[in-house]
């Protein structure tokens, strides 16, 4: 198998902290890797050492086939890097930019105008081309990021949390751009601490925590590790989540986990879903959602560490403070 | 491209962000001027018996404490790209990887010389004449810029060791105060109580004061400026090696 990115063994410390505590990783080129972790975990650190900014303690790694510590100016030239926070020039605007990374790559004067021009337009930037970087919303600044990390045509890409602090519709808009690229050949690493994120784009998850691989496999592995499915209830009237709770509980024999008004609990029976059906409405409990479903990634995460996945800190940055 | 075109690049998009940056424009083009002007009017009568003969005295002097201010915006800018990750971007690109501080350096150096050559235009409109060879202003500008470059390595440490570029500038100006005010740029060393003489004829601002007024108006020049390039020598090999030291640490911890 062709590999675009592979890892052995990597560890990685910071203080008392164990970053990296032995990862493997293998991606074949053309495929998309999703890095799968709660904030900590340690996968900005994985992809600071893929990308040749961090020396690795312990273990290897090789990136289109260079070593990323003996030949990190070979990699550097191989990779695109979007970082977890927009690493362009707020000062300049976005084609400046997207011009001076192309200046640094070696474009004469004349390309890198084409070049920013491009990739302007390619990712919806034109209108804005002229303004100061900081004056772009969330979305259009981690869009200019991508696009700073394109300009050389990179076969590889590392997407550290791209769409976190996205609203809704800016992360899809990335989305699409990324399957683009995807399609057009890139290998992607790209890491996440959404699920929905890593079920959408990535061939294969790696599921990492405390800086250890817990899991690894496509989406519906992993759900199948799980087994079992979940009941998914919402009444409509929020007045009703007790009720709904205790007719749940009766039934299935394990307490549901609530989420505002939304009931959740994993069922190893399907048929019982008929006999919460009949009881809701023998108690006149109208439901705005009754769902039978397989398991989610957040699913597969709990099952695996006993926590779930999502927890965000509101400061976002936590992982890999020395 | 080579490894000095990548520094061009990257000291031509340091003065780039001056354009959005007002603020920093004004610090160094408006306030030395104000300095200037401010000192010349208020002190310049009683410091020197008239404003025409204190101000052969203070342009130099003025020159030189602008410069020693002006340093801080390479701390300034350094860390801003630490803190926002730019820093990281240069350093996933295939260049050299002394080129990002190259150029931050390197354009300091243009907005050091602009700022010398702005308040000279200006101190010619308010009368000052040259009284000296005009390669003076030449030699000048190459003492005032070795020295610039030296202090540019203490600003760099200051830089990397910041939390935010906010404390950059807070730790700049008032370390800075005091080493540009205990020297001979408003008053002449003879006027001051014998106990601070020796720290203000020690200080280098004052020592580039002097050479600057001996280059510019005649008088000695020698032993200032070779004394001011001893400095220089020294701040460089201390703090070069020592900025680059903990530029590292901080890049390994992250």
């Amino acid at each position: 198998m062709d590999e675009a990115i592979r890892a052995e063994g990597l560890v990685k410390q910071f203080g008392a902290t164990r970053a990296l505590d032995g990862i493997d990783l293998s991606v074949p080129r053309g495929t998309v890797l999703g890095l799968l972790g709660p904030n900590g975990a340690g996968k900005t650190t994985a992809v600071r050492i893929l990308a040749t900014l961090l020396a690795p303690d312990a273990g290897q790694a090789w990136v289109d086939g260079c070593d990323v510590a003996s030949e990190a100016a070979a990699v550097r030239s191989r990779i695109g890097l979007t970082g977890q926070y927009a690493s362009v020039d707020e000062k300049l605007t976005g084609r400046e930019n997207l011009i001076l990374i192309a200046r640094l790559l070696g474009f004469s004067r004349r390309d890198a105008r084409a070049r920013a021009g491009e990739l302007l337009v390619e990712f919806g930037l034109e209108d804005a081309a002229h303004r100061p970087v900081q004056t772009y919303s969330g979305g259009m600044r981690r869009r200019l990021d991508l696009a700073a990390s394109l300009v050389g045509r990179p076969r590889i890409l590392f997407l550290d949390e791209p769409t976190t602090g996205l609203d809704p519709r800016a992360r899809l808009d990335l989305w699409n751009l990324i399957r683009e690229l995807v399609a057009q050949g890139t290998t992607v690493l790209l890491t996440t601490q959404y699920l929905e994120e890593a079920d959408s784009l990535a061939d294969e998850i790696v599921v990492i925590d405390q800086g250890r691989v817990i899991a690894s496999g496509t989406s519906d592995q992993l759900k199948a590790r799980i087994g079992g499915q979940t009941l998914v209830l919402a009444p409509e009237h929020e007045s009703d989540v007790a009720t709904a709770l205790s007719i749940v509980t009766e039934i299935v024999g394990r307490e549901p986990e609530v989420d505002g008004a939304r009931l959740r609990v994993p069922v190893s029976d399907p048929a019982l879903v008929p006999a919460v059906v009949r009881r809701l409405d023998e108690s006149g409990i109208v439901a705005r959602e009754l769902t039978l479903r397989g398991a989610s990634l957040d699913d597969v995460f709990l099952t695996l560490t006993g926590r779930h996945a999502s927890v965000e800190t509101p400061a976002g940055d936590a992982e890999a403070a020395p | 491209m080579s490894s000095l075109q990548q520094t061009l690049t990257l000291a031509w998009r340091s003065l780039l962000q001056l354009r959005r940056n007002p603020w920093e424009l004004m610090d160094f083009s408006i306030q030395p001027i104000l300095f200037l002007l401010l000192f010349l009017y208020v002190f310049g009568g009683a410091v020197a018996g008239s404003t025409a003969a204190y101000l052969d005295f203070i342009l130099p002097g003025v020159i030189v404490m602008n410069l020693v201010f002006v340093t801080v915006y390479v701390g300034h800018g350094l860390n801003t790209d630490l803190t926002r990750g730019v820093f990281d971007r240069f350093r996933a690109l295939p260049i050299a990887r002394w080129s990002p501080l190259a150029g931050r350096i390197l354009a300091d150096m243009v907005k050091q010389a602009w700022c010398v050559l702005l308040l000279l235009v200006v101190g010619f409109l308010l009368g000052f004449r040259l009284g000296a060879p005009v390669s003076g202003v030449l030699v000048m500008l190459a003492l005032l810029l070795v020295f610039a470059f030296a202090m540019s390595w203490i600003m760099v440490l200051v830089g990397v060791v910041a939390r935010d570029p906010e404390h950059v500038q807070l730790f700049g100006f008032t370390a800075l105060f005091p080493v540009t005010f205990l020297s001979n740029v408003f008053v002449p060393l003879d006027t001051l109580p014998p106990f601070i003489r020796a720290v203000v004829a020690a200080n280098p601002v004052s020592l580039l004061a002097e050479a600057s007024r001996g280059l510019l108006s005649g008088g000695p020049v020698l032993e200032p400026a070779l004394w001011s390039l001893v400095w220089a020598g020294v701040i460089t090999l201390v703090f070069a090696p020592l900025s680059l030291w903990a530029l590292n640490r901080r890049l390994a911890r992250s």
